[in-house]
């Protein structure tokens, strides 16, 4: 709660709203206490005096009543009104929607359909009908309005509903035992009252507005009554004589509305979750980069070499220290694998060599990215959009969110070689279906107008890689590309990869968890945790003889197949929130070997020939396996 | 040894598209009819690409989807009743993603208190105790129960998942790919949990996964599933060890394992069939490089294959062959 009056703060324009919209309703609840004129009293010898006379501060009306009074009166009244007739319409508009978006299938269709009708009428003439069958009065124009509101309503949280609907935790209560009765109250509700009250913050006003709209045709508040909307229909006819007695009611109508709008915009903005985790904030055409020392100078280890590289996120006053000093290299024609549990930095870093982590919140605090002796890191952005796609391309895991849904994947194919050098649509289109037979995509010439949606997980992948490799780049980093696909997918997959890599002299950082696709395809592989390096060498070597505790000990909790039913190895605990990292080792907390000097300070990358351990007391290697 | 869990010819076909008039036009078989049993205190596995009726068939299992034909049988006695409730005293479902299946807006306490009053009546007290109790023995501390579901990582909500289905007291777990959605070191935590719970209340799991290695690790027997049928099935510790399906020996030699070379096992991008227009005969026949004519008329069923082990198949592989068979 006081999160959410601290986001609503920070929308200066929706403060202002709340502010005035406060003292609006405060001075509408107190008016029975002030010492006002009584509104409906008539003195006609006084009519139309001007604002600021004596006895009536904003003037009178055309029967002389204290124009004051009535406003502030009509504004309780408008007020009221307003406020009653949005909750009934939320009330029953949430409930209609609730109903028929958790039952779906027939009782969906009766009521949604009921439901378009009411809203094919225009409001204003749907209002006057209920109006005039109910006859006129204020409650009378109150139910009109709620009316022709619910439709809106119901639609808005109708839709959320059936999101929710098929969520698993309403299949979760129905399995303890619930009710439909009371997996709606008690289930679905909770999680659409936010909706409700975004969608009754936005149309309030509107509610507010169309009350006075009746009152103003003569169909709301009835005479001597003052409302809003009222108090201008009876200024119509002194317009241009005596303007003040519309532009009073006229300012109030014009104030309640512009705040609880301004007011409605903000509450919105900071109950939707999709704006809270600053999804809709624009983030940088490239990482923010803030480097605080020099890096070290490329050593010239690898085509692509990755020195001390640091990056972070600044979420408010944390600091979440994702890759904490990472150094890697990889060669033409060789696989890195990059191996290591969800946060341990691993696509952080992958993303940060080319500066496509989000800004904000990302930042590269330190370290750098050379690619043929050139740092990318803080490189111009129009360097590092050539380079991108052309020298250094990434294949994600999850292709159905990297391809467009409403491009053809032969034009996003073209699409991506075009983005780099001029070539024509024929040309283009050629150079396409060779990319598609390249990744051994059945039938080409016809794949290639197949939306993404046509093809599956497998297929969807091949054309990942067919687009990585639309510009010959020298580098391909491929972030789990085979996770979300089957193990007889992953393995046509996995061979494309490697037969890539040798016959263009590719080089790849393979990022994964799994130590079986670590050990088919990447030649060295790199083990991280909480942001570091741990272990890095040959993949023959760390698979045959791991010496960091932690790698030996992930190893021996992956089941691999062909062993029986056993019990598992696993490690206890959890790894470290990388916006507290202990002193000393990362794993320590996790570790059995652990001792004091662990803790004492942060342990540096020993390398030993062509393989190097962070580990003070590393397993040691058994006399067989040293070669 | 009596079965725990008994399906006889359980399957399942979805309606897809409508007319004008509101007619299914098409029909799509997600799951054949299925026979299997599970008995008491024992662990099945089923492993099945996307798309094989793993899902469907683990929902109709606990009641949330009705079937189509068949029926189920829990300790001899048919199970009829769509009523989920009922089935929910009797047969518990594990969700896929642990954050999802829990409400975000109650507390773990509040989650954790529904089955006991609505399948079982408890009264306050007796909640609170027996909440106690459950969280003791799946490694929880108690002062977790006034959290909310977002303050969790994800084995930790696994487990409060696994709470939520012992609470339920019942004796039949469908673990539907319970462990895809956590790291490995924390899988493996899981895994282990789930086993000490298995003989702490001898309890009979159904153990869905893709995953071929942690099914192996933590099964008696397992059935593979290929395009909603059971195409083999047999003791753990055989079946990728010596495939008799042609399917099957496809998946053991897909799965990556430290030490292998890389060789794709097919070459071509092979798919399952369209769902929409299934074969006439064998499912696999388009795939299979032992398929001969009478694969592609005829659809084989289920058949002893020694040692314990059915396989559906017409040319299997690993089987003495018997002349009678062709």
């Amino acid at each position: 709660m006081t999160a959410f009056v601290a986001l609503l703060a920070r929308n200066r324009l929706a403060l202002a709203g709340g502010v005035v919209l406060v003292c609006v309703v405060l001075l509408a609840l107190a008016v029975p206490v002030l010492p006002l004129a009584d509104p409906d009293v008539t003195n006609t010898a006084q009519r139309f005096q001007p604002p600021l006379s004596p006895g009536a501060l904003l003037g009178t009306d055309h029967l002389g009543r204290d124009l004051l009074s009535r406003l502030l009166w009509g504004t309780r009244l408008s007020l009221a009104v307003g406020f009653a007739a949005a909750i009934a319409a939320a009330t029953i508009g949430a409930a209609i929607g609730i109903v028929a978006g958790f039952y779906g299938g027939r009782t969906d269709n009766i009521i949604m359909r009921g439901v378009d009708m009411l809203m094919a009428f225009p409001y204003i003439l749907l209002a006057l009908a209920i109006v005039a069958a109910l006859g006129p009065g204020l409650f009378n124009a109150l139910i009109a309005v709620a009316a022709v509101n619910v439709p809106f309503f119901a639609r808005n949280i109708r839709g959320i509903t059936v999101g929710i609907a098929h969520k698993e935790f309403v299949d979760a209560a129905r399995l303890a035992g619930l009710s439909n009765r009371r997996i709606i109250l008690s289930e679905i509700l909770p999680n659409v009252i936010p909706v409700i009250v975004i969608a009754m913050s936005t149309t309030i006003g509107w509610m507010i507005l169309e009350t006075a709209g009746l009152s103003f045709l003569g169909l709301g508040s009835q005479p001597p009554q003052a409302d809003l909307g009222s108090m201008l229909g009876e200024a119509r006819s002194a317009l241009i004589t005596n303007p003040h007695t519309s532009i009073v009611p006229g300012v109030m109508i014009l104030i309640i509305v512009m705040s609880i709008n301004l007011l409605g915009d903000g509450v919105r903005d900071a109950l939707d979750p999709r704006l809270k985790s600053g999804a809709l904030s624009r983030p940088m055409a490239a990482t923010r980069v803030d480097r605080a020392q020099t890096p070290p100078p490329p050593s010239g280890a690898g085509l692509l070499e990755v020195a001390a590289l640091e990056t972070q996120f600044h979420v408010r006053n944390r600091v979440y220290r994702a890759v904490g000093g990472v150094d890697l290299h990889v060669r033409k024609g060789e696989c890195l694998g990059i191996i290591g549990e969800s946060g341990s930095g691993k696509s952080v870093t992958a993303l940060s060599i080319m500066g496509l982590v989000a800004s904000p919140p990302g930042v590269i605090t330190g370290g750098a990215a050379y690619y043929d002796g050139h740092d990318l890191i803080g490189a111009p952005y129009g360097r590092l959009r050539d380079i991108r796609g052309r020298s250094v391309s990434y294949i994600f895991q999850d292709p159905l969110s990297t391809l467009h849904p409403l491009y053809r994947v032969g034009d996003q194919l073209i699409e991506a070689i075009r983005a780099h050098r001029p070539i024509g649509r024929a040309a283009g289109r050629a150079k396409a279906v060779e990319l598609l037979r390249a990744v051994r995509i059945p039938n080409p010439e016809k794949r290639i107008t197949d939306f993404p949606h046509e093809m599956s997980g497998g297929m969807r992948q091949r054309v990942g890689i067919a687009m990585a490799l639309a510009n010959d780049p020298d580098v391909i980093i491929a972030d789990e590309p085979t996770t979300a696909l089957d193990v007889t997918v992953q393995a046509q997959v996995l061979t494309i990869l490697d037969d890539l890599r040798r016959s263009r002299g590719l080089a790849i950082i393979f990022i994964t968890h799994d130590f079986g696709v670590v050990a088919q395809l990447c030649d060295r592989v790199g083990v991280m945790y909480a942001g570091r390096i741990v272990e890095e060498g040959l993949t023959s070597d760390i698979l045959r003889a791991p010496r960091h505790p932690y790698t030996a000990r992930l190893m021996a909790c992956v089941p691999e197949l062909g062993a029986g039913k056993r019990r598992l190895e696993a490690i206890p605990g959890l790894p470290p929130v990388v916006d507290n990292l202990p002193q000393g080792c990362a794993f320590a907390d996790r570790c059995q070997q652990v001792q004091a000097a662990c803790r004492r300070a942060g342990i540096p990358l020993e390398r030993h020939g062509t393989h190097a351990v962070r580990c003070l007391y590393p397993v040691p290697q058994s006399q067989e396996a040293t070669p | 040894m009596t079965d725990a869990l008994k399906l006889t010819d359980l399957s399942k076909t979805f309606g897809v598209g409508r007319s004008l008039l509101g007619r299914r036009t098409g029909a799509v078989r997600a799951v054949h009819p299925i026979t299997l049993s599970v008995p008491q205190g024992q662990t099945l596995g089923i492993v099945g690409e996307s798309g094989c009726g793993k899902s469907t068939l683990a929902r109709m299992l606990v009641g949330l989807l009705e079937p189509t034909t068949g029926r189920i049988e829990i300790d001899g006695a048919v199970l009829d009743n769509a009523d989920p409730a009922d089935f929910g005293k009797r047969i518990q479902y594990v969700f896929q993603d642990p954050i999802a299946s829990l409400n975000p807006r109650k507390t773990i306490r509040q989650i954790m208190e529904a089955p006991l009053k609505r399948l079982h009546r408890m009264s306050a007290a007796d909640r609170r105790q027996r909440i106690l109790e459950i969280f003791e023995s799946v490694n929880l501390r108690p002062e977790f129960l006034d959290r909310y579901p977002h303050e969790f990582s994800g084995g930790q909500a696994q487990r409060i998942g696994i709470a939520r289905t012992l609470a339920a007291n019942a004796r039949i777990l469908i673990l539907d790919e319970p462990v895809s959605a956590l790291d490995v070191s924390v899988q493996a935590q899981v895994l282990n949990l789930l086993a000490d719970l298995r003989t702490e209340f001898d309890l009979t799991y159904l153990f869905i996964s893709h995953d071929l290695a942690v099914v192996e690790a933590v099964s008696d027997r397992i059935a593979v599933l290929y395009f909603g049928s059971v195409v083999e099935i047999g003791p753990a510790a055989q079946i990728f060890a010596a495939p008799k399906h042609p399917y099957t020996r496809l998946l053991a030699d897909s799965a990556p394992v430290v030490g292998r070379p890389l060789v794709a096992p097919e070459a071509e991008g092979a798919e399952l069939p369209d769902p929409l227009n299934p074969p006439r005969g064998c499912a696999f026949a388009a795939r299979c490089p032992r398929a001969v004519d009478q694969c592609r008329t005829q659809v084989p069923r289920l058949s002893p294959a020694g040692a314990g082990a059915e396989v559906a198949c017409f040319r299997p592989v690993n089987v003495p062959e018997h002349p009678m068979s062709r």
